[in-house]
């Protein structure tokens, strides 16, 4: 319990900011925090005060898996990339061909969820494929 | 002097079920005393009990079947108590959390690939699900890494990243 100790409030915010589903299990000396923030910001928030009570995440005792319930099939998300287009490809995977592009900032519809790293995203022009979950952010 | 006597009778037969009615409750509430001193003393406070015509009747939740066993028979012991009505419920095991689930060294080091490939100082090692993270970032960068690692599933996230 010394983890959900040194990380108390980290774990009180997510109850705050309204986290569903929250867990927080403690195995071989790292805290597993799984749940549904409400909105972007709610995650954005979470990580802030994990950054805090962990300075540049040295400690490894935290693996925080928290994702956005509005992003769901059907919603609209913002591509996030650092600048550059987003690939949208055939299938899950970088090995798999480029089929569309989206541009950075660009909202796109979430069709599905294939898995935690591949979702399948139609663009305004209609292009639909596979990108990469870790570029689209929800829209706030 | 034969008319006396049925009336004798008569009276008695009033204020002897009276005095037995009223000994029998006194009794009852001698009982009852003794048995919530004993639930008191085991401490079982959240365990109550009524005690009529010598029957404790137990209610209240008990934290497993044993303790509500034991319940029982410290109850049958106490003096005057001629039988127990067990009503106690047994509190149902608290859940026990599922395992946390580690994602397998291949899909792991494919998607640890895909969120490093826009850092190109970064440097990342998969092994037994633990990511080891070597090379330098700039700290603008490293909590937006940080958020796509995490949600790989990994075992834990060792940092050994030079941060600029």
């Amino acid at each position: 319990m010394a983890l959900q100790d040194k990380y108390k409030e980290l774990l009180d915010t997510a109850r705050s900011v309204g986290v569903t589903n929250l867990q927080a299990r403690e195995q071989d000396n790292v805290l597993y925090i799984d749940g549904q923030a409400p909105s972007g910001a709610a995650k954005d928030q979470l990580w802030n005060v994990y950054g805090k009570l962990d300075p540049d995440f040295r400690s490894g005792d935290v693996v925080m898996n928290i994702n956005v319930s509005t992003m769901v099939p059907g919603s609209k998300v913002l591509v996030t990339t650092q600048q550059s287009n987003l690939n949208i490809r055939k299938g899950p995977g970088t090995d798999q061909p480029i089929v569309g592009k989206a541009a950075h900032h660009e909202v796109v519809t979430l069709v599905s969820k294939t898995n935690d790293q591949w979702w399948l995203v139609r663009t305004d022009a209609g292009e639909e494929g596979y990108a990469s979950a870790q570029y689209l952010s929800p829209q706030n | 002097m034969k008319k006396h006597l049925s009336m004798t009778v008569i009276v008695l037969s009033f204020i002897i079920p009276g005095i037995l009615v009223s000994s029998c409750k006194e009794k009852d509430s001698k009982i009852q005393a003794a048995v919530e001193t004993s639930l008191k003393n085991s401490g079982m406070p959240e365990i109550s009990a009524s005690v009529k015509d010598g029957v404790a009747t137990l209610t209240g939740e008990c934290k497993t079947d044993a303790d509500k066993a034991a319940v029982q028979s410290m109850i049958a012991k106490v003096k005057g108590v001629k039988q127990v009505v067990n009503n106690c419920t047994v509190a149902p095991p608290p859940a026990v959390p599922a395992p946390v689930v580690i994602a397998a060294d291949d899909p792991l080091s494919k998607g640890v690939t895909d969120a490093i490939k826009d850092y190109p100082g970064v440097k990342a090692d998969v092994k037994d699900g633990v990511i080891t993270l070597t090379g330098d970032i700039k700290r603008a960068e490293l909590q937006k890494l940080m958020m796509t690692l995490h949600t790989l599933k990994p075992k834990k996230i060792d940092n050994k990243l030079t941060i600029k």
